[in-house]
């Protein structure tokens, strides 16, 4: 367990994730600070969502993935099956939260959209996100990992996605650990960058995503970088 | 099954219980806790080979149904008219003592089916968010197959094993057409199956077209019942 006086949540340190006789993640080593946003940004088939279901513990590996005590997680995938699923907003909301149907829509500004008797199936695609996000909060995380949380929604839509996060997190004080592609969101969004192509690429503030060198690092080739600093 | 877009599955799954109603005929015991004790053994196996190599569930019942069927036929060999029951089923055939232990048996699924159905949806929308809320996705899923083997040993004394996979796929479709929440697609399933069964022995009673067992007319008010709910959700738009 990470001590939960130095201000980190997470702790993860040399962590190796290899299936047949791939290596899926390489000496992989950072922390997350409480209350932060930590980006992760990388190409595709980067070991992004590999590392989040590593953190989830679904994936044999090597390392240590140090959580503080407390931490209760809450997880939102990129994909989910539901085009098909005759199931309703309410009935999904229902099953195991600890909250009402009406307080999770609250928490994602979804009380009037008239939607908690639609389809799953049927809501748009940030409509959908945000329910998602609402079913994650439930169960009253204080971290909240989410895969590409704007998978399949328009870009207009995007940004009221990320400013809502923003929100949630300062409001309920949670950290957020967040997959994405897009280096405005890691500009504005995000406190801290985890830059993945199997191996870390990059590990500092969000910031620096602006500085030439540090877009040279990410998506200049494959170069790997020591992660024993610490974020400033 | 259907929403796990694994419906032929259980229609494969039936033909697994071939070797246990043939050795339950042979050895003169009950041949459907011949047919259940296979369905859970293969249950078993095609749940261990899933897990250890990944091959999908359609293709590893598709092995072990092919393998039940051909062994079942050796089994049988020359007793034709057993093998003809078996395929086709006959409910003139099941006693008081045996329709009581399917009901009992039947309300202990309906209850344990009751226990992980929350659990069965999470995994359904996303393996790795029920995984995230602490499921255990591998011993659901076994259970979820133990229940279905239970389901089909039930409905092969109705239909046989060849027509088995209708109960299990047919009125499942017929309800989602007319269901946009899932307690109303639980329950209209069970109720149209209901009504398959029951309506289709009746109608054998009344008209039987020479048939020698129930099994097909079964199949006929099933599928009937399946077509209306399609015009039904077509006229209606009940699930666009």
């Amino acid at each position: 367990m990470a001590d939960d006086n130095d201000g980190y949540i997470l702790k993860v340190s040399d962590l190796c994730v290899k299936m047949q006789n791939q290596i899926l993640l390489d000496h992989i080593s950072f922390n997350v600070t409480k209350g932060t946003t930590l980006a992760v940004l990388g190409p595709n088939g980067a070991g992004k969502t590999m590392l989040f279901r590593t953190l989830l513990n679904l994936v044999p590996h090597t390392g240590s993935i140090e959580w503080v005590e407390k931490a209760e997680i809450g997880y939102v995938p990129q994909y989910v099956t539901v085009s098909d699923v005759p199931m309703t907003v309410r009935e999904f909301l229902s099953m195991g939260s600890g909250i009402s149907v009406g307080d999770a829509l609250d928490m994602v500004r979804l009380t009037n959209a008239g939607i908690e008797d639609k389809r799953l199936g049927v809501l748009s695609g940030g409509q959908l996100r945000r329910v998602l996000i609402a079913w994650a909060l439930s169960g009253s995380p204080n971290v909240l990992l989410l895969d590409e949380p704007t998978t399949g929604v328009d870009m207009d839509s995007e940004e009221p996605i990320y400013l809502l996060l923003n929100e949630i997190k300062k409001k309920q004080k949670i950290t957020i650990l967040l997959i994405t592609h897009n280096i405005h969101i890691v500009q504005e969004y995000t406190d801290d960058l985890l830059a993945l192509n199997k191996c870390v690429t990059f590990y500092g503030p969000s910031s620096d995503i602006a500085k030439h060198e540090v877009q040279h690092q990410i998506h200049g080739g494959p170069v790997c970088v020591e992660t024993t600093r610490r974020v400033p | 099954m259907v929403l796990e877009k694994m419906a032929l599955v259980g229609d494969a799954l039936s033909h697994v219980a071939l070797p246990g109603l043939a050795l339950g005929t042979l050895l003169h015991f009950n041949p459907y806790i011949g047919a259940l004790a296979f369905l859970f053994v293969t249950a078993i196996i095609i749940w261990q080979i899933q897990r250890t190599t990944k091959i999908s569930f359609e293709a590893l019942v598709g092995a072990m149904f092919t393998l039940a069927l051909a062994l079942g036929i050796l089994l049988y060999g020359n007793e034709l008219e057993a093998l003809e029951e078996a395929l086709f089923g006959d409910i003139s055939q099941v006693t008081l003592m045996s329709a009581g232990i399917a009901a009992v048996v039947c309300v202990v699924a309906i209850v344990l089916t009751k226990v992980i159905y929350d659990k069965l949806v999470l995994v359904m929308i996303s393996e790795d968010l029920a995984v995230s809320k602490g499921i255990k996705v591998a011993r659901t899923n076994l259970l979820y197959l133990f229940l279905v083997s239970v389901v089909v040993a039930i409905g092969i004394q109705i239909v046989g094993t060849l027509l088995v996979g209708f109960l299990v796929i047919v009125p499942a479709i017929a309800a989602k057409n007319l269901s946009t929440y899932m307690k109303r697609y639980a329950l209209l399933s069970a109720v149209f199956g209901i009504i398959a069964a029951s309506g289709g022995v009746l109608l054998w009673n009344f008209v039987s077209f020479n048939l020698p067992f129930p099994g097909p007319m079964v199949v006929f008010v099933g599928i009937a019942i399946f077509v209306v709910s399609l015009i039904i959700n077509w006229r209606l738009k009940i699930t666009s």
